[in-house]
């Protein structure tokens, strides 16, 4: 994860367009396009071949399809997710999502009104260490943390929802830095008169945490839930730590995706069921929320 | 039920309760202090849950990777550099290195390159947002879905089978033999980063396009109106003046492709000299059984990261003093 700050537009917005040779468009057009295609074309082949039978798939390019005769079937997807796995691990990915986004905005957001509205002995000391710790590489943290929630520590790691506990616990802590990081840079522009005048009315800071600087977050807040939901849901890495690939029951998509793609003599075409399925909701949640996304990466902060 | 669905349950409801009763707990144990040590103690109250996080899941494990990375495999006795000694003369993680190396310029060039040229083309046509949507897209699908996307563009059957992937029936209608993208070294280790790439220039173009729209359109005006051609405009005045985001976005890549993983171990299991020091790293931990080497892989990871640390630091501090 890493945290940058984008300069911020100065007035005067507008686009360079300019009149020019009917020629020039052309080539302008034709090069846009050929852009958007070669971008499609990867997704949109791996659609076709997910709805084709499994032996046209080993025989014959996903193009061909799209050619009279049609034979397109559904078979894949009612196959892996009647297999269990895939549903199960769809669950799974829901159970491990959720609360890995809620904790960890939720406990940023106090540490962000402690950091922008309260004065302490330490304060820019103590954010510039969360500025640091944005680019930490998850790698430096996995044998102390596997000893420590593992059976050398406190036993959380195994079968059980243990696992799970593990994996949010993780994932607040992974997620903090760039939560505070965010959430602080927000909530400290916002107009210092509404909250001196709510003090001089008498508001606490509870008060004034719960009734101006949540209410008026919002952007941030919905800005900062997609990036952690898109983060967690799509992480590889952090489930293969702590669940463990030989967790079966307890896999999240991602896992059970790549368990299928790197075993042998794989079925291909539930491989590429398995993998929309994966894809399904973060894709919703993007298309639904893309706004809120573009101007939390543009509007001060990114994550990497 | 399942049990952790009931888990879930009650952290979903139980936390957000949690955290706001913590508040208020916090502030009536305020209420009995001297209210000259109220304001010294309130911070610190309400820092306290993510200070802790911070601390147990970030800072203690960091250190404790560092002094791991001079013990033996046991984590019981001091090897001193022992484990150092290992990456830097074991010819597979030497080659992992490398592949790190090569990850960080192409992708940092292609991602922050293409991002660019991206953003300056889309914005001189009128289905802009549907362009940007288009490139951007990729960045909500995970690295895994991603590779099994780009496995079927690299995939190879022998001559003269029909191929099945989208590359080979291109390089193959133009009467070549079909190419095994993902077996043949060097070759793979860029088909990789193109997925990779694939990924991330949409994010790169987003934010270079906002910082594109930021220009003054006058400035570019007034260029034009003294007879700058658009090459000239880009190279004086656009370029430039996007010199700051670019060098925002570039660290952003520099880290994705230092930390690069998931691709690898879903496309090659960094077979086929693709190995990265990421990939390296989880070996030595899970199948080798070497928590030192696999420490000293992730402390080498964090050298290389300080510098970008510092960069971000310095450019925060700079923020800072204008606001």
């Amino acid at each position: 994860m890493t945290a940058v700050s984008v300069p911020r537009s100065i007035a005067a917005t507008g686009s360079a367009r300019r009149r020019r040779r009917p020629s020039g468009r052309v080539m302008l057009n034709v090069a846009v396009i050929a852009i958007m295609v070669v971008w499609l074309l990867p997704t949109f082949g791996l659609l076709i071949n997910s709805i084709r039978p499994a032996q046209a798939v080993a025989s014959s390019g996903w193009w061909t399809s799209l050619f009279p005769p049609y034979s397109f079937t559904i078979e894949n997807y009612t196959q892996v997710l009647s297999r269990g796995g895939i549903s199960q691990a769809f669950v799974n990915s829901l159970l491990i999502t959720i609360p890995s986004t809620i904790i960890p905005i939720a406990v940023a957001a106090f540490a962000a009104y402690a950091f922008s509205w309260m004065s302490f002995r330490g304060r820019d000391v103590l954010f510039v260490v969360v500025v640091g710790l944005l680019v930490i590489p998850l790698q430096t943290t996995f044998v102390p943390l596997l000893n420590l929630l593992g059976p050398k520590g406190i036993h959380l790691l195994g079968a059980g929802p243990g696992a799970f506990v593990a994996v949010w616990l993780a994932h607040t802590g992974y997620g903090l830095p760039f939560a505070i990081y965010l959430l602080r840079n927000y909530m400290g522009g916002l107009p210092r008169e509404v909250f001196e005048s709510a003090s001089i009315d008498g508001a606490g800071h509870a008060t004034a945490f719960f009734r101006l600087a949540i209410p008026m977050s919002v952007p941030a807040i919905a800005a900062l839930v997609i990036f952690q939901f898109l983060f967690v849901w799509n992480d590889l890495l952090v489930a293969l730590m702590f669940i463990g690939a030989a967790n079966a029951p307890n896999l999240p998509l991602t896992m059970a995706v790549a368990s299928l793609a790197t075993s042998l003599g794989g079925d291909w075409q539930l491989l590429m069921a398995a993998a929309f399925i994966s894809m399904a909701l973060p894709l919703i949640v993007f298309f639904a929320l893309q706004r809120y996304f573009v101007r939390g990466i543009t509007g001060g902060a990114v994550k990497g | 039920m399942d049990p952790r669905l009931i888990t879930a349950l009650i952290v979903v409801v139980g936390v957000p309760a949690t955290v706001i009763g913590y508040v208020f707990v916090v502030e009536q144990i305020l209420r009995l202090v001297p209210s000259r040590l109220q304001a010294s103690f309130r911070p610190w109250l309400w820092l306290l849950p993510a200070l802790l996080f911070l601390f147990v899941f970030l800072v203690y494990p960091t250190l404790n990777t560092v002094v791991l990375s001079f013990q033996d495999k046991f984590s019981k006795a001091f090897v001193g550099l022992n484990n150092y000694n290992y990456f830097f003369t074991s010819p597979d993680t030497l080659i992992s290195l490398r592949n790190n190396v090569i990850w960080l310029v192409l992708l940092t060039f292609l991602a922050v390159g293409g991002g660019m040229i991206i953003a300056i083309l889309v914005d001189r046509v009128r289905y802009e947002s549907v362009a940007k949507s288009v490139v951007f897209v990729p960045l909500a699908i995970s690295f895994v879905g991603a590779s099994i996307i780009w496995r079927f563009v690299y995939d190879y059957q022998p001559p003269g089978h029909a191929q099945t992937g989208l590359l080979n029936a291109g390089v193959t209608a133009l009467g070549f033999q079909p190419i095994t993208w993902i077996q043949d070294a060097p070759l793979n280790t860029l088909a990789l980063i193109v997925v990779a790439a694939w990924t991330w220039t949409g994010f790169c173009m987003v934010i270079l396009s906002a910082a594109l729209k930021g220009i003054s359109s006058e400035l570019l005006e007034a260029a034009r109106v003294d007879g700058a051609t658009e090459v000239q405009v880009f190279r004086k005045i656009t370029f430039p003046l996007l010199l700051p985001t670019v060098a925002v976005v570039s660290t952003t890549m520099i880290i994705t492709a230092l930390k690069a993983f998931d691709i690898v171990y879903v496309m090659t299991s960094g077979n086929y000299d693709t190995n990265v020091i990421a990939n390296q790293m989880y070996k030595e931990l899970f199948t080798n059984s070497q928590p030192g080497r696999a420490s000293a892989i992730a402390v080498i990871l964090l050298l290389l990261i300080i510098p970008v640390m510092v960069i971000n630091i310095r450019r925060f501090r700079q923020q800072e003093a204008l606001r």
